[in-house]
């Protein structure tokens, strides 16, 4: 077992290394500027002069594969660079956000599983009920509508109407902040898992070694309990790894609209005023809390299905 | 001796108002305590859900429509869900066809036995999985105490179906349901496990209800036999005089399809394999027995000039 | 059976109804989205005249939603269009021809899957500005991932086949066998996923005009819209609801479509094996 978890941790180094080198090439060719996108602000024509200038502090004008060995002996100090935009490192930069994106993501994880996953089973177990089809009919809602309508709405009756809570911002950590933007992240990966819980369950009722089970004599909830349910969490785990995934990229837009200060609004800005170190360095994080997240399901998902480690 | 299980006039299928549709339908035949029964047949038969529906493991919407079950005297049928449960595993065990699939991926498989002695004689985790390793030991499994630690997927085939046989037997029931036990096995293991279940069975004394569509199977172990074709038991008998009289044609034909050495030069020259198809036995027997009818109707006119029953 | 009937029936309506929404907005409303600006119509309420009520600048929120519904559907089918010809290309060819450049898909693979979606269109989007074709190419970029696994796991299981081995002795080209003998088994799959991808699809535009970095007002997109509707959401909620509630219904339809495809061949594919 920690020889596996060993070699997956070490798994992650080259797409990493891939994913950065990848990052900075589609960079480098952008054809804006930062320098310009700050003098086009509003005024008149850029002025050339004054352009050279500020790309030549930057140390833009370094050819190009100067400023990629600049870039790779950077990260492997842990060091992004310096933000265009605020002159301080990108490391910094980010550090200052980062928490509070880590606090909406896994909150909007917890809140998907906690809820999505029994919703599920009774899905699956309790086929007529109206529990079961109300779950079923919300689940393909909740992954065809746009996350941040939904936040919309959530955001007018709740904050606007009703005056319950908070309609955007962080709060200094108050909690009644985080509920609005966690009920809108966490929809999607929500219905997801209740219809992958669900489909998972009733395939593996269908099993042969459930019927074995019943027929040593176990109770229903017994063969749940002791049969079944190792067996879908299996299913579970690696859909919660691939929904962090996109949830990473849906914070961006949510973290947007309630004004929510994480790095997915910081790259949102940045992209727009081209701060390109700040860029690249917050899609690598993201990137590396991705695959840091992959990795840790692969290694649970290990732990519950011994079939896996002999590959 | 009173019968250890009798079915009298056992009819399976789906229930409908208007009228059920029958799968298994007739079937009487009865175990001694401690008898091996045969009961054979090709696939479609039927013989696995006569199996199934005695533990009441029929999967909607199929369902016993008629007939008595009569286990140690008491009708099963008439039992709660939770009574069925308690014989379940504990007097009445069955093992299934594919030891692979009917065995939980990821459990050990000590674990799966230990569940029998959990459940049903209320024994601690601590000390089940003790108990788990001597029953692994009876089915012959070498080195239990390091392979009760072992997943189904590290084991082989034969390995799996001792297992199988392990739970089955943990907790001494009074009758074993065997449901193609060795059919998915290598051929070169097939004895082995039979004579197993054999050996295991005949010393604690347990009836087997023996399902195969092998006759060679059947003929080693069972001392009697019933026939299946289409739902309906067509013969029983004694295993010595099916083979050495078959009534029925459709015994005679699974019989004449039997490969045997030295056959094919008999004193009567040479001969091919007997298929169905082309018996031709007299007409009064064939009617008695109408659903075996078509497929003889198509060869002997006879039968088809002189119409159905 | 009735079931996944009937869900094919109600999303092909759903498509139906947006697709006919998009190409006869001109008959529709006699209103041009994006020049028939009243500031004196501006923020009212649904009513006869404006069926969706008028968004800040007095500009009719349905004559802008059908036309929302042009670009939404173009990006949709034509970047999924996009991720499927990559996604089959480099899939059937990387299982086809082994080696280094199956190595070198696979790689390429993994590090797309370990990023993002939205934040890789994010990315292509800065680079290349807002605008259609832009987006176009960005989100023609970044979904072809999974359709480029499927369609490299299905030619390793149909390379062997006996139908391969006679096309290659007669001596057709690689890419011959590729699109003539592996292709057409894959459909199946690959229309599932695609007609899924639209949905997706559909989703990353609104989202990506929502942050300002696609398509950009004044002209009609659903997503920046929402950006407008988001400012007066507290006098004008009616200019939230009504283009979420058209991206809901298309995504909704194409993601039913999806499902009902997929479970409409899945027991076929089925009993074709057996």
């Amino acid at each position: 077992m920690l020889r596996f978890t060993i070699r997956r941790i070490l798994q992650m180094i080259p797409t990493i290394l891939a994913v950065a080198l990848l990052v900075f090439v589609i960079f480098s060719i952008i054809p804006g500027s930062f320098a310009s996108s700050l003098m086009s602000d509003g005024r008149g024509g850029a002025d050339a002069d004054m352009i050279a200038r500020i790309n030549a502090e930057l140390g833009l004008d370094q050819p190009v594969h100067v400023r990629l060995f600049t870039y790779i002996s950077g990260l492997l100090q842990f060091d992004l660079g310096t933000s265009f935009r605020f002159r301080e490192p990108v490391t910094e930069v980010i550090g200052a956000r980062i928490w509070a994106s880590l606090k909406l993501s896994i909150a909007a994880m917890v809140f998907a599983i906690v809820i999505g996953v029994p919703l599920g089973f009774i899905a699956a177990l309790l086929p007529g009920s109206i529990l079961g089809t109300i779950t079923m009919m919300f689940a393909v809602s909740g992954l065809s509508m746009p996350q941040f309508w939904l936040g919309l709405l959530l955001m007018y009756l709740f904050a606007l109407q009703l005056g319950w809570l908070p309609s955007f911002g962080y709060g200094g950590g108050d909690l009644r902040y985080l509920i609005l933007p966690v009920i809108t992240l966490g929809v999607t990966p929500l219905a997801l898992l209740a219809r992958t819980t669900r489909a998972g369950v009733l395939e593996i009722m269908n099993e042969d070694f459930i019927r074995t089970a019943h027929s040593k004599g176990m109770t229903n909830a017994r063969v749940i309990r002791w049969h079944l349910l190792r067996n879908v969490m299996v299913l579970v785990v690696t859909t919660i790894g691939l929904q962090f995934g996109s949830m990473m990229g849906q914070a961006v837009v949510i973290e947007k609209l309630f004004a929510w200060p994480g790095i997915g609004l910081l790259l949102v800005d940045s992209v727009a005023i081209r701060d390109i170190p700040v860029v690249q360095g917050t899609i690598l994080v993201i990137v590396v809390w991705f695959l840091v997240i992959n990795t840790f399901v692969d290694i649970i998902y290990a732990a519950i299905d011994p079939r896996i480690k002999q590959t | 001796m009173t019968p250890l299980l009798e079915l009298k006039g056992l009819h399976v299928g789906i229930p409908s108002r208007r009228g059920n549709m029958d799968i298994v339908r007739d079937v009487s035949f009865s175990i001694l305590p401690g008898e091996a029964f045969g009961l054979v047949g090709e696939s479609g038969s039927g013989k696995s859900l006569t199996a199934l529906s005695l533990i009441r493991l029929l999967k909607k919407p199929l369902s016993v429509t008629g007939g008595e079950i009569l286990f140690k005297d008491d009708d099963l049928r008439a039992l709660s869900d939770r009574a069925m449960r308690g014989l379940r595993g504990d007097r009445i065990a069955m093992i299934f066809q594919e030891p692979m699939t009917a065995l939980n991926p990821l459990k050990t498989v000590g674990r799966q036995i230990a569940e029998m002695f959990v459940l049903h004689q209320g024994k601690s985790w601590a000390e089940a999985s003790e108990l788990a390793i001597s029953a692994l030991a009876e089915v012959q499994v070498p080195a239990p105490e390091e392979r009760v630690r072992a997943y189904p997927f590290q084991m082989s085939g034969s390995m799996r179906q001792r297992v199988m046989i392990a739970i089955a037997l943990a907790c001494d029931p009074d009758l074993l349901i065997a449901d193609e036990p060795t059919t998915a096995l290598d051929v070169t293991v097939q004895d082995e496990v039979l004579k197993l279940i054999a050996e295991l069975c005949r010393a604690r004394g347990t009836a087997v209800l023996l399902i195969s569509h092998d006759l060679g199977v059947i003929a080693n172990m069972c001392q009697r036999v019933g026939v299946m074709y289409s739902g309906r038991l067509v013969e029983e008998r004694d295993t010595y005089d099916v083979f050495a009289d078959p009534q029925h044609p459709y015994t005679r034909g699974l019989l004449g399809a039997l490969p045997r050495l030295g056959s094919r030069h008999g004193a009567a020259g040479r001969q091919r394999l007997v298929d169905i198809d082309s018996l031709i036995t007299d007409r009064d027997s064939l009617l008695q027995e109408f659903c075996f009818e078509p497929r003889h109707a198509i060869r002997d006119p006879r039968v088809r000039a002189g119409g159905a029953a | 059976m009735r079931g996944f009937n009937f869900n094919l029936w109600m999303d092909g309506f759903l498509c139906l109804v947006v697709c006919s929404g998009a190409l006869f907005a001109p008959l529709l409303t006699s209103l041009d989205p994006v020049f028939d600006a009243n500031l004196m119509n501006a923020e009212l309420p649904p009513s006869a005249e404006f069926w969706f009520g008028t968004d800040e600048q007095g500009r009719d929120i349905f004559t802008r939603a059908l036309y929302g519904a042009q670009i939404s559907l173009t990006v949709g089918i034509v970047s999924q269009v996009i991720n499927s010809v990559i996604g089959l290309a480099l899939g059937i060819s990387a299982a086809y021809w082994s080696g280094w450049w199956d190595d070198l898909v696979n790689g390429l693979t993994n590090v797309m899957l370990a990023i993002p979606s939205l934040i890789f269109a994010l990315a292509i989007m800065a680079i290349l500005g807002p605008g259609l074709p832009s987006l176009l190419i960005a989100l023609g970029l970044t979904n072809w991932s999974w359709t480029c696994r499927i369609a490299r796991s299905s030619t390793l299981s149909l390379k062997g086949q006996g139908y391969v081995q006679v096309a290659q002795t007669l001596g057709y080209s690689d890419i011959r066998i590729m699109v003539t003998q592996l292709l057409p088994n894959m459909v199946g799959p690959i229309l599932v996923i695609s007609t899924l991808g639209i949905g997706a699809a559909v989703l990353a535009e609104a989202a990506l005009s929502f942050l300002g970095l696609g398509i950009r007002p004044p002209f009609p997109s659903w997503g920046s819209m929402l950006t407008n509707a988001r400012e007066l959401i507290a006098i004008a909620p009616w200019a939230t609801v009504f283009p979420g509630l058209a991206i809901f219904i298309t995504v909704l339809g194409f993601n039913l479509l999806g499902d009902g495809l997929r479970d409409y061949l899945d027991p076929h594919m089925r009993t074709r094996e057996q």
